[in-house]
């Protein structure tokens, strides 16, 4: 086979796919998302023409010619679309770029003008498609030659790893070169067929004499500590419930057992030769009923007060019963009573790149680990604490991460390699296959809200009551955490005397729930948004004058379930205001346009509508939240940071270089930034609750400033001015007039034997707030239940926009991510309890086609706590869409929609039976 | 993904190869998407150098290993659009293409024989090849072969009436079935998405009204409106699908309801039939699509399509 113009000998075996032959040859760009044919990150060009290797067999190749990404350039000359696509970043994490690239490299013009049909193929999960459409159609946002071109805060230089992300030499976390693990060995996990079950005996015999098969870990070889998935600053956020391999299983795909071999395919067919007898335990599948008494307990075992689970035998893990003021009261005083029940469902983060890590052990003992994790310092303090190591034996690396959405704040394949690894003292990987991470890693919680609200016909909210029941699977992972947080901001935004809430995170003999993108705000912002919706409609109010009257103000109280505020949250700044007229005014002008076009009838089955919603998010996570940031002048005059957060595609690498360029007064680009390395630097609660900036990139200021401080001093001691007349320019010192290039200073100070190198640290606290509106404008069709975005509308206060361009990549794929649990996106458990998406094509989530172009705002504030006015803005931009979405078909419709997704054959049927029900004339909102 | 399995990849096209732990390979997008723990040998058809398409008077010749985008490529070829008579049908051709929930990308290696013989509801070849009274020859493990029509192969959700064994040569799609006039619906949970329910609709030079549904339907469902024109029937007058063995190379047996008292049925005898029809039960129930819906759809869409293939009746809701 010739691969990117060079023969290569090997011979494929024969039920090998191409995707996996290439990366044996070392084409590490070529990528695994779904292998399944569907996602296209493994696109390559197969005698010119472009087909996904991961189904493309691979003995099918032999004596033809492939090209990979790395092959696209012709030496360092990029190719166009590659310069297109740095020139529009048209990717976040980057892990789909490859085949973005080699699907459309081959398109001629009438491809391009029809992308929602030519990159059905080609998913990505990061940035709503915007920027790949701009980026296809050689759309630059590269700002660098019109706007400041040393790329400080405010200005949008491009990612540092653009580059290596267009060419396909980023190293993700299997991008590793075989050499660095010598004797590298595949596990596979057996999972459990049943939802609840105890193991009697599993019988490794005949795994063990498959050729290849090293060995088969069980619950025998399990630590006996009990641990949460789930990674905090605090590991008692969580309930300790979960060990590495159980003697119980509690929902299917649970491991059961671990077989580590030569290859992948010794280690299946070790799973496949494992025998295991299991004795049937009663499962409970529906939260509510695990509530009633008798229902079997998920984790009756346990003991509450040391796993920390509120009443193993109810299945509760958390609860909370507050209430502000007196709802009863509130109720009885309202001239408009909502009362509604909201259920959201299972939706899975499906980033591109599956839960994936290698763990090996040094001459000395000490383990290191590989992972593809949001949170490499606390999966090293978790691993040290499970397997009893010392935390300084333990290390841990996060490469580029390819997308997290927060599946990542986990620990699902670490302590298992880890384990294997000290057992056999070889390296030990384990890739999750797309179908494990569907049916057998985590999902957002399920919520059903039962909500009442009253409101008085001045507009005034005068009760907001919530009963949340929240599913959280066979395992307690963030189950406290989700449940708190989701009860917090999505009240607290709104003023009003009487709140209450009554919540319980509930056990259930189903696949465990975990951190997604919002933490519990976006499934209750749909409760409270909808219901806010409706209390306009009910006092003929329009729904955004209504949000006015009563959200909060700059200063005013943001209360929820305890009387007193939280005392770390203040308003660093207030946008909310600014966001909401920004989303009226754009979406009348979007009316306006249409009017003007003269598309404002659609015709007969076609009803229009708009919808709103708003949403507020604390800007960092309650009880600490870490960072620490080493800020360095390098030899050639250059800075290094050192910073612990991890980038998938949030972009955080790039702030964290504007910081410091900002704060040094040097460029971007003269700042290297080395991160997720649990040895470069001393703790990093990690990249969730939205911190990469308001954490991080705290720490990294103070850092940088230390460091600027640093350097004129040590240049007024060379130079023999005084420190104050020095500054900083890029490349030198102005030292009153006098310019010390940077690497003479760092000469000089090397010759004296020293070298500059600043920390700074941040805990997290005080904290702020960060709001979103969306505004949607839709279509119905009410003979079929189609629905078509015809506009949408988001403005974000997220301070001072540190990176515009990126930030609005951030807000663009919250959106588009969250159209996908607004619109298609479920995990369907079915009655035996097993996850019925087994592959992605059963697990629509948005393609080019599905996605509309949004309209982005900003909110012009700036944030007295954040770092240089910086707000956070990477869950955020996701909380509002489905209310908003929701909100408009009610407008549209006259008909509520209560559960999510809303599906075109759940919009139909919902609309068929309102009209079986409601008077024969529609309730048409204006 | 890699089917890790697999011992062997033997190229023929030979039923008599074929053993247990075997599995034809053709265009590999199914096999290699979903993967195998059991199979130890791929027979690699795609070795056997069929012509992709054989045009004729009579019409066109599908060989099983037609890729998907050489057909998406035929009604461009000159041999066709050179045709002494037109064929109107082939339209179809590329609305069944752009069906595909799958990328151009696997169109460059999927088969339409592969498409047809994975079952799924939603697979657009099936679609296409049932709606233009598609026959498939099978050649059997002992050297025979055997005709039935395209819409008694698929039996079901991914099921077949493919006896172990069995391969799927090629579909020949009759002239006269081309030069009808068609139309075409389609609805889908999301745009471009997979079809939640697919309904072609053929009028005949004879005045025949031939509605297939696709997508929406465990199995592809024919309904025949009108008068009988040379050919057989294995099911008449609202009977159940007959699964046509066809036994030998005979005359194919068209497959369907027959309704041949309603030439140009009305919007009430349409829904009427589709009632007799398709039993509830038979609507499709995945991710896709709720049954409910895919029924109401179903009807909506054969609404459409009587309305605008018999122009002498009004539209009505």
């Amino acid at each position: 086979m010739d691969i990117n113009g060079t023969h290569h000998p090997h011979e494929p075996r024969p039920g090998q796919c191409l995707r996996t032959f290439l990366r044996e040859e070392g084409m590490l760009g070529v990528k695994k998302g779904c292998d399944g044919g569907d996602c296209g990150a493994c696109t390559v060009h197969v005698d010119g023409v472009p087909v996904h290797s991961c189904v493309y067999p691979a003995v099918r190749a032999n004596n033809k010619s492939v090209t990979t990404v790395e092959g696209l350039a012709d030496g360092d000359t990029l190719h166009p679309m590659q310069e297109n696509f740095l020139a529009a970043q048209g990717f976040q994490c980057g892990f789909c770029t490859a085949g973005m690239l080699m699907t459309t490299a081959t398109f001629d013009d009438a491809q391009k003008d029809n992308l929602p049909r030519n990159l059905k193929g080609n998913l990505c999960r990061c940035t709503g498609y915007r920027a790949i459409d701009d980026a296809v159609h050689g759309v630059s946002t590269d700002m660098t030659e019109t706007q400041d071109d040393c790329g400080h805060v405010g200005a949008s230089p491009g990612a540092p790893a653009g580059r290596a992300v267009v060419t396909g030499t980023a190293r993700y976390t299997l991008d590793v070169d075989p050499g660095d693990y010598p004797g590298l060995l595949h596990m596979k996990v057996l999972r459990s067929p049943h939802s609840h079950a105890r193991i009697l005996s599993i019988d490794t015999e005949a795994a063990l004499r498959v050729p290849g098969v090293q060995a088969v870990f069980t619950h025998e070889d399990s630590p006996a500590l009990l641990f949460s998935t789930a990674q905090h600053e605090i590991f008692t956020d969580d309930p300790d419930d979960t060990l590495v391999l159980d003697s119980v299983v509690r929902h299917v795909g649970q491991r059961v057992a671990a077989v580590v071999a030569d290859t992948v395919a010794a280690a299946e067919a070790g799973v496949r030769a494992v025998v295991v007898q299991y004795e049937l335990l009663p499962a409970v599948l529906d939260p509510a009923k695990a509530l009633f008494p008798g229902a079997p307990a998920v984790h009756g075992d346990k003991n509450a007060a040391t796993s920390r689970i509120v009443d193993p035998a109810r299945n509760i893990v958390a609860e909370l019963h507050t209430e502000l003021g007196d709802v009863a009261a509130g109720l009885a005083e309202a001239d408009v009573v909502h009362q509604e029940t909201y259920t959201t469902q299972r939706v899975q983060h499906t980033a591109l790149e599956t839960h994936a890590s290698i763990a090996h052990v040094d001459a000395e003992g000490r383990l290191h680990v590989r992972s593809s994790t949001q949170t490499p310092f606390l999966t090293k303090r978790a691993l040290a604490r499970v397997l009893g190591l010392a935390e300084d034996r333990v290390h841990v690396v996060a490469g580029r991460v390819g997308g997290g959405f927060g599946g990542k704040q986990e620990m699902l394949t670490e302590d298992i390699v880890a384990l294997a690894a000290l057992a056999l003292g070889r390296p030990v990987q384990l890739e999750y296959t797309r179908t494990e991470q569907l049916t057998a890693s985590t999902t957002r919680h399920p919520f059903t809200i039962r909500l009442s609200a009253g409101a008085k016909h001045d507009g005034t909210l005068t009760a907001l009551a919530v009963d949340v029941l929240v599913n959280t699977g066979a395992y307690g992972n963030h189950a406290p955490g989700v449940m708190f947080h989701s009860c917090g901001e999505s009240l607290a935004v709104y003023q009003c005397a009487n709140k209450k809430v009554d919540a319980r995170s509930v056990y259930t003999n189903t696949v465990p729930s975990g951190a997604f993108r919002g933490y519990g705000l976006s499934q209750m912002f749909f409760a409270v948004e909808s219901a806010m919706d409706e209390l306009a409609a009910g006092l003929d109010m329009d729904p955004m004058e209504f949000r006015r009257r009563n959200m909060v103000r700059d200063g005013t109280p943001m209360l929820s379930t305890s009387p007193a505020p939280e005392e770390d949250v203040e308003y660093g700044s207030y946008g909310l205001d600014q966001c909401v007229e920004l989303v009226v005014d754009a979406l009348r002008r979007g009316e306006e346009r249409y009017r003007d076009a003269g598309l404002d009838d659609l015709g007969r089955d076609w009803a229009v509508g708009t919808g709103t919603a708003l949403s507020m998010i604390d800007t960092v996570p309650p009880s600490g939240h870490y960072a620490h940031t080493a800020a360095q002048l390098l030899p050639d005059g250059t800075f290094e940071l050192r910073v612990g957060t991890a980038e998938f595609g949030n972009g955080t690498t790039t702030v964290h270089a504007q910081v410091a360029a900002t704060a040094l007064n040097s460029r971007a680009r003269l700042v290297a930034v080395r991160q997720s390395d649990t040895d470069l630097t001393e703790h990093d609660t990690g990249a969730f609750g939205s911190t990469g900036t308001v954490v991080a990139g705290k720490a990294t200021l103070l850092a940088a400033e230390e460091l600027a401080a640093q350097i004129c001093k040590a240049a007024a001691a060379h130079t023999g001015v005084t420190a104050e007349t020095c500054t900083l320019v890029p490349g030198a010192v102005d030292c009153g007039g006098t310019l010390l290039p940077l690497d003479r200073l760092a000469a000089l100070l090397a010759g004296a034997g020293t070298e500059l190198t600043a920390h700074g640290r941040w805990g997290g606290t005080p904290r702020s707030v960060a709001f979103n509106v969306h505004g949607f404008r839709v279509a119905v069709n009410t003979g079929t239940g189609e629905l078509r975005i015809l506009q949408s509308v988001q403005a974000a206060d997220a301070g001072v926009v540190v990176n515009p361009r990126q930030c609005r990549g951030q807000v663009e794929g919250g959106i588009a991510q969250a159209l996908g649990a607004a619109l298609y996106e479920e995990v369907v458990v079915g009655p035996d309890g097993a996850v019925e998406n087994t592959i992605l094509r059963q697990y629509h989530i948005p393609t080019f086609a599905d996605v509309p172009r949004s309209e982005v705002y900003f909110a012009k504030t700036h944030d007295v706590l954040g770092p240089l006015g910086a707000k956070s803005m990477s869950e955020s931009p996701f909380n509002p869409v489905a209310p908003a979405l929701a909100n408009a078909i009610r407008n549209a419709t006259g008909v509520r929609f209560t559960a999510l997704p809303l599906a075109r054959d759940v919009i139909y049927l919902g609309l068929q039976e309102a009209r079986l029900h409601m008077p024969a004339v529609p309730v048409l909102a204006t | 993904m890699d089917m890790n399995t697999i011992e062997e990849m033997i190229p023929t096209a030979d039923p008599a190869h074929w053993r247990e732990g075997d599995a034809w390979l053709a265009g590999g997008t199914v096999l290699f998407s979903y993967g195998s723990s059991t199979l130890r040998r791929l027979l690699d058809v795609t070795e056997a150098g069929w012509q992709s398409v054989t045009i004729t008077e009579e019409g066109l010749e599908l060989a099983a290993t037609c890729t998907v985008a050489e057909l998406h490529a035929l009604p461009d070829r000159p041999e066709v659009s050179g045709m002494p008579v037109e064929w109107p049908a082939l339209e179809l051709v590329r609305q069944c293409c752009d069906s595909f929930v799958a990328s151009f990308k696997i169109w460059n290696s999927s088969t339409v024989g592969g498409n047809i013989c994975t079952a799924l509801p939603a697979g657009p070849m099936t679609s296409l090849c049932s709606a233009l009274d598609g026959t498939a020859t099978v050649l059997m493990p002992a050297g025979e072969s055997r005709q039935l029509p395209v819409a008694d192969l698929v039996t079901g959700n991914a099921r077949t009436s493919l006896a172990p064994g069995e391969l799927l040569r090629s579909i020949h799609l009759p002239a006269a079935a081309l030069r009808s006039r068609v139309a075409f619906r389609r609805l889908s949970l999301s745009n471009l998405g997979r079809s939640g329910v697919l309904l072609i609709g053929r009028l005949d030079e004879s005045g025949e009204l031939i509605i297939t549904v696709t997508a929406a339907t465990r199995h592809p469902v024919q309904l025949r409106f009108g008068p009988v024109v040379g050919a057989l029937y294995a099911a008449s007058g609202g009977a159940s699908n007959s699964a046509s063995d066809g036994g030998g190379s005979g005359a194919a047996v068209l497959h369907g309801h027959r309704f041949p008292g309603l030439t140009k049925p009305g919007a009430a005898e349409l829904r009427a039939a589709l009632d007799t029809a398709i039993p509830y039960e038979l609507y499709h129930d995945d991710q896709h699509g709720l049954p409910l819906w895919r029924r109401d759809m179903t009807y909506r869409l054969a609404e459409e399509i009587r309305a605008e293939l018999c122009e002498s009746t009004t539209i009505k809701d």
